[in-house]
C-alpha cells in the first residue's frame, strides 16, 4: 500500500443520516489501523440544510477537510448534494449516488430552482464513474428510511475502491449500532452492496 | 502511566472533554454556544461521579461559578462560544488580576465563517487584553493533549488560561490514543485572605504582577513543544490553529523548502523561540484564523529589534481578514508566496442553479405558529418586531419575514424600548425565547416597568434550549447532574417583575393567540404574553395533517407559512408525511377546508 491516503465526500440534507455514515467509515479505518479524520459543519444546517461530512483516510498529515479535486469517493445522499459537491471530486473519483430529491421551501416558495433534469445531466457530463442508486426505496422495504446511510455505505463498499474490506466495513457498522437493529442494518448494508455489484457486471 | 485504551475516533470537544476528566477537574459549568456546546455534554455523559457540572444560567454566572470554585482549590473548566465571552468579560477581567487556586481553564470556542454567530471575533484579544495566556489548537488530537497541560499552566501562574479551539477543532473527529488514567485532583478549600478581595490598591499590584508574568509566560512557551520552529531558508511561514494544518497539507503537495513556525500559543508570543523564527528571514507570511494577532506580534517584535523583515499577512492584504481559511486560499497564497506556479483548483465547468437550503424553522415547530399569529393580529397595524437568539431568529425568514432587529443575547426587548421611545406610535413587539429569558432577559423587562415603556413581549416557551441541542435551562428543572430542581416559573417572575398585563396561550390554538396578542398590545403599558408548545424534538407526533381531494392549489399554505413539509410533488400540493408533526397551522391558512387530520 504505497499510498494509501483515501478522502471520501458524504454529501446530503440534514437528518439523512450522512454524520453517521462518515463515523462508520473512520470507524473502519481506524479497525484496518488507519489514522483517520472527519469534519462536517453542524449548528445551522440542522434539519433540511445542506450537510458534508470529510472522511480522510491515513491522514495525520492532512487537515480535516478534502481540498477541491481531490476527493476519491462521493457517496451523495441526494441529487442536488450530489452536484454541489461535484468539484471537490478528483478526476478519476468514483460516486454513488442517492437518486432521493429533496426540494427545500425555497423551491417551493419560488426563490430559488430545482431543475431535476438539468442537475442530471450536469452530473453525468461531468463525473466519468458515477452510480446511481435508488437507496430511499431500498430502506423504506426494509422497513425504515432512515436506514439509507448503511444501504449507500454497502453500494460505496462493492466499488472496491476503499482502503479496507467488506467485512471491516460491515463489523464496523455492526459495532456502532443498537443490537436490535443489527440485522436489519446487515440487511441494508447487503443490499445497497448487492444493487451495486450488479451494475459493475452489466 | 495507565492502560492504553485503544485508538478512538474523538469530536475534537469529546477529546477536551475527556482531557479535562484525565487532569482531574473537579467543576464543569457553561452555557451552551456551537461550537463549544458538546464539551460539558460529554463531561457530563463520561461523568465517573465525582465531578460538578453544570449549565448556568449564562456565561457570566458560568465563570463567577468557576472562579468561586478555583478559589477553593477546584481544578474548573468553564465553557462557552465566542459571543459568550463578552457576557462573561465581567468577571473577566478582574478575575485576571484576582487569579486563582485551582486550575482554572476557559474554554472559548471561535467560530471562522461564520457558521452559526453574531460576530467573527477572536478570543485571542481577549487573552491579550486580560492579560492571560491562550492555546490554540490546531487539531482535535493537539486540543486533547493542550488541554492537560492547561491546567498545570493555570496553577503554575495560578491565572486562570484560555484554550480556544475553532469549528475545525470542535466538531472535526481524529484518532485519538487514549489512556485510561486520570489524575486525582483534591481542592483544598477556600482559605480567608485579602488575595480575593479586589480594592483599587490591590487591582495596582495584581496589574504591576500581571505585566511581569508575560515575560516568565514568554519564556515557558518557548520550551513548550506545542509551538515548533522547523526548516530553513530566506522564506518563512508562520501558522496557528486549523490554519497550521492546511500549511503542512500545502508545503507537502508543494515539496516547500522553508522555514515553518507553529504558533502554539499565540498570546503572549514565546519570543525566544520568535526570535530564532526570524532570524534570516527575508518575508514571512502568517497564516491564522481570525485576526493578525500572531503577524501583529511578529510585525512589532520585528520593529522593536529594528529587523527588516517583511511580515506580510492580513494587513498587508495577502490574506482576507473575514470569513474562514480554506485549504486552497492557503495553497495559492503559499505557491505565490514561494514562486510556484500552479493550476487552477476551482471548478471550471458552468454549473447549473442548485437549490438554496437556507436554515428554517422545522416542519411542526411552534414558533411559526407563534409567529403567524402575530402576524395576523397586527395586520393593518405599524408594528415592529425585534428578535433575539435562538431557533426563533429563523423567524425573519420568508414568508413569515417577523423578525427585523437581532443583535445579541436578551436585546430583543431592550431594543423594542428604544424603538418605541423614538416613535411612539409604533406598536413594538419583542419575542424572546424560554433559556433567553433567563440568560439575560429579566433585566430587560425590568427595565421597561421601571422606565413605563408600552412594549409587547412574547416569549416563546417551547421547554428546552433548542437551537444548541435541547439543553436543559432554570425553566426546565433537570439538571447535568441528574436530578430534578425546581422549575423556575417564567409567570412569576414577569409578574415579580411587576408587568400590569400577563397571559398564558397556546400557539397551536390559533384564534385565542390571534385574541390574546391584540388584547396584550393594546393594553397600556409593558405586557407579556407566554406562548407554551414544546419544541417538537421532544417528543414523538401522534397526528398528522394530509392534503385532500378538494385542495385547489391556490398556494396560500406553502406562501403564507413556509412550512418545509408541504411542496408541489408532481404537480399537486402534498404534505410530506414523514415531516409532518400535526401541528395544524396550515388548516387554519387553507381557505378551502381542504387539510385533514389524521392518526399516525
Amino acid at each position: 500500500m504505497i499510498n494509501s491516503q483515501f478522502d471520501i465526500l458524504i454529501a446530503g440534507v440534514g437528518g439523512q443520516g450522512t454524520v453517521l455514515a462518515s463515523r462508520l467509515l473512520a470507524a473502519a479505518a481506524i479497525k484496518e489501523g488507519y489514522f483517520a479524520r472527519t469534519s462536517e459543519t453542524i449548528g445551522m444546517s440542522q434539519r433540511g440544510g445542506c450537510v458534508v461530512s470529510h472522511v480522510r483516510v491515513d491522514s495525520e498529515n492532512c487537515s480535516s477537510i478534502i481540498p477541491f479535486k481531490t476527493a476519491d469517493m462521493i457517496i451523495a445522499f441526494e441529487l442536488a448534494e450530489a452536484a454541489r459537491s461535484l468539484p471537490r471530486l478528483k478526476k478519476d473519483g468514483s460516486c454513488i449516488i442517492n437518486t432521493q430529491v429533496i426540494k427545500p421551501v425555497s423551491a417551493s416558495l419560488g426563490t430559488s430552482k430545482y431543475n431535476v433534469d438539468e442537475i442530471d445531466e450536469y452530473i453525468k457530463n461531468n463525473m466519468k464513474n458515477v452510480y446511481f442508486i435508488d437507496g430511499y426505496s431500498i430502506a423504506r422495504d426494509l422497513g425504515t428510511v432512515k436506514a439509507i446511510n448503511v444501504v449507500l455505505l454497502g453500494a460505496a463498499t462493492a466499488i472496491g475502491k476503499m482502503p479496507f474490506s467488506k467485512e471491516l466495513m460491515l463489523e464496523s457498522i455492526v459495532e456502532n449500532v443498537p443490537q436490535k437493529f443489527r440485522d436489519l442494518n446487515k440487511m441494508a448494508f447487503e443490499r445497497g452492496y448487492e444493487s451495486i455489484l450488479i451494475e459493475l457486471n452489466k | 502511566m495507565g492502560v492504553f485504551m485503544g485508538k478512538k475516533l474523538l469530536m475534537g470537544n469529546e477529546a477536551i472533554a475527556l482531557g479535562a476528566i484525565r487532569a482531574g477537574v473537579n467543576v464543569v459549568t457553561g452555557y451552551p454556544g456551537t461550537p463549544s456546546t458538546e464539551v460539558l455534554e460529554t463531561v457530563a455523559e463520561n461523568n465517573p461521579g465525582d465531578i460538578y457540572v453544570e449549565w448556568s444560567a449564562n456565561e457570566k454566572s458560568a465563570m463567577e461559578v468557576g472562579a468561586g470554585a478555583a478559589y477553593s482549590g477546584s481544578r474548573v473548566m468553564v465553557t462557552m462560544k465566542q459571543v459568550g465571552l463578552n457576557v462573561a468579560s465581567d468577571p473577566l477581567m478582574t478575575l485576571a488580576y484576582i487569579g486563582v487556586k485551582g486550575g482554572m481553564v476557559i474554554l472559548v470556542a471561535d467560530d471562522p465563517g461564520p457558521f452559526s454567530s453574531q460576530t467573527e471575533q477572536d478570543t485571542r484579544h481577549f487573552a491579550r487584553f486580560s492579560n492571560l495566556p491562550v492555546l490554540d489548537p490546531s487539531t482535535p488530537e493537539e486540543a486533547y493533549e493542550m488541554i492537560q497541560y492547561a491546567f498545570e499552566l493555570s496553577e503554575l501562574v495560578q491565572l486562570p488560561v484560555f484554550m480556544r479551539p475553532t469549528t475545525r477543532v470542535c466538531h472535526a473527529c481524529s484518532t485519538i490514543d487514549l489512556v485510561d488514567e486520570r489524575i486525582e485532583h483534591k481542592p483544598e478549600g477556600f482559605e480567608k485572605d485579602p488575595r480575593w478581595v479586589i480594592f483599587p490598591s490591590l487591582a495596582y499590584k495584581k496589574h504591576v504582577h500581571i505585566e511581569q508574568l508575560q515575560h516568565r509566560l514568554s519564556d515557558i512557551f518557548s520550551e513548550l513543544n506545542f509551538n515548533k520552529v522547523y526548516g530553513s531558508g530566506r522564506l518563512g511561514v508562520a501558522a496557528s490553529g486549523v490554519a497550521y494544518t492546511y500549511v503542512v497539507e500545502a508545503m507537502q503537495k508543494l515539496n516547500a523548502n522553508i522555514k515553518v513556525f507553529k504558533v502554539g500559543t499565540p498570546y503572549p508570543l514565546p519570543k525566544a523561540a520568535a526570535e530564532s523564527f526570524l532570524s534570516g528571514l527575508d518575508e514571512v507570511l502568517v497564516f491564522e484564523e481570525l485576526d493578525p494577532v500572531v503577524e501583529e506580534e511578529l510585525a512589532m517584535l520585528c520593529a522593536s529589534k529594528l529587523q527588516a523583515t517583511k511580515v506580510l499577512g492580513k494587513k498587508t492584504e495577502h490574506l482576507p481578514f473575514a470569513g474562514e481559511y480554506t485549504f486552497e486560499m492557503v495553497y495559492k497564497a503559499l505557491a505565490k508566496f514561494i514562486g510556484v506556479n500552479i493550476e487552477e483548483m476551482e471548478n471550471t465547468s458552468a454549473v447549473p442553479e442548485l437549490p438554496a437550503r437556507p436554515p428554517v424553522l422545522c416542519a411542526g415547530c411552534p414558533h411559526r405558529a407563534s409567529f403567524y399569529a402575530v402576524k395576523i393580529a397586527m395586520k393593518g397595524q405599524k408594528a415592529v418586531f425585534t428578535g433575539d437568539i435562538g431557533c426563533y431568529t429563523l423567524g425573519n425568514a420568508k414568508p413569515l419575514d417577523m423578525v427585523d432587529t437581532c443583535l445579541c443575547m436578551g436585546a430583543g426587548i431592550t431594543v423594542a424600548q428604544g424603538i418605541k421611545r423614538t416613535e411612539p406610535d409604533t406598536k413594538c413587539i419583542a419575542f424572546i425565547g424560554d433559556s433567553t429569558f433567563f440568560h439575560t432577559g429579566i433585566p430587560g423587562i425590568a427595565n421597561a416597568v421601571y422606565n413605563n415603556t408600552d412594549i409587547t413581549v412574547v416569549i416563546l416557551d417551547n421547554s428546552t434550549t433548542a437551537m444548541t441541542g435541547h439543553q436543559p435551562h432554570p425553566g426546565i428543572g433537570n439538571t447535568m447532574m441528574n436530578s430534578i430542581s425546581k422549575k423556575i416559573d417564567i409567570y412569576g417572575v414577569v409578574k415579580a417583575c411587576g408587568v400590569g398585563h400577563i397571559v398564558k396561550g397556546d400557539p397551536l390554538d390559533y384564534n385565542n393567540s390571534i385574541k390574546i396578542i391584540k388584547e396584550a398590545v393594546e393594553f397600556k403599558g409593558p405586557s407579556v404574553v407566554i406562548f407554551e408548545a414544546p419544541c417538537i424534538a421532544l417528543f414523538k407526533p401522534t397526528v398528522e395533517y394530509r392534503i385532500q381531494d378538494n385542495c385547489k392549489s391556490c398556494k396560500k399554505c406553502i406562501n403564507s407559512i413556509g412550512c418545509p413539509a408541504i411542496a408541489i410533488v408532481d404537480g399537486k400540493i402534498s404534505i410530506e408525511p414523514t415531516l409532518c408533526y400535526g401541528c395544524g397551522l396550515c388548516t387554519n391558512v387553507c381557505p378551502f377546508d381542504a387539510i385533514g387530520r389524521c392518526e399516525k
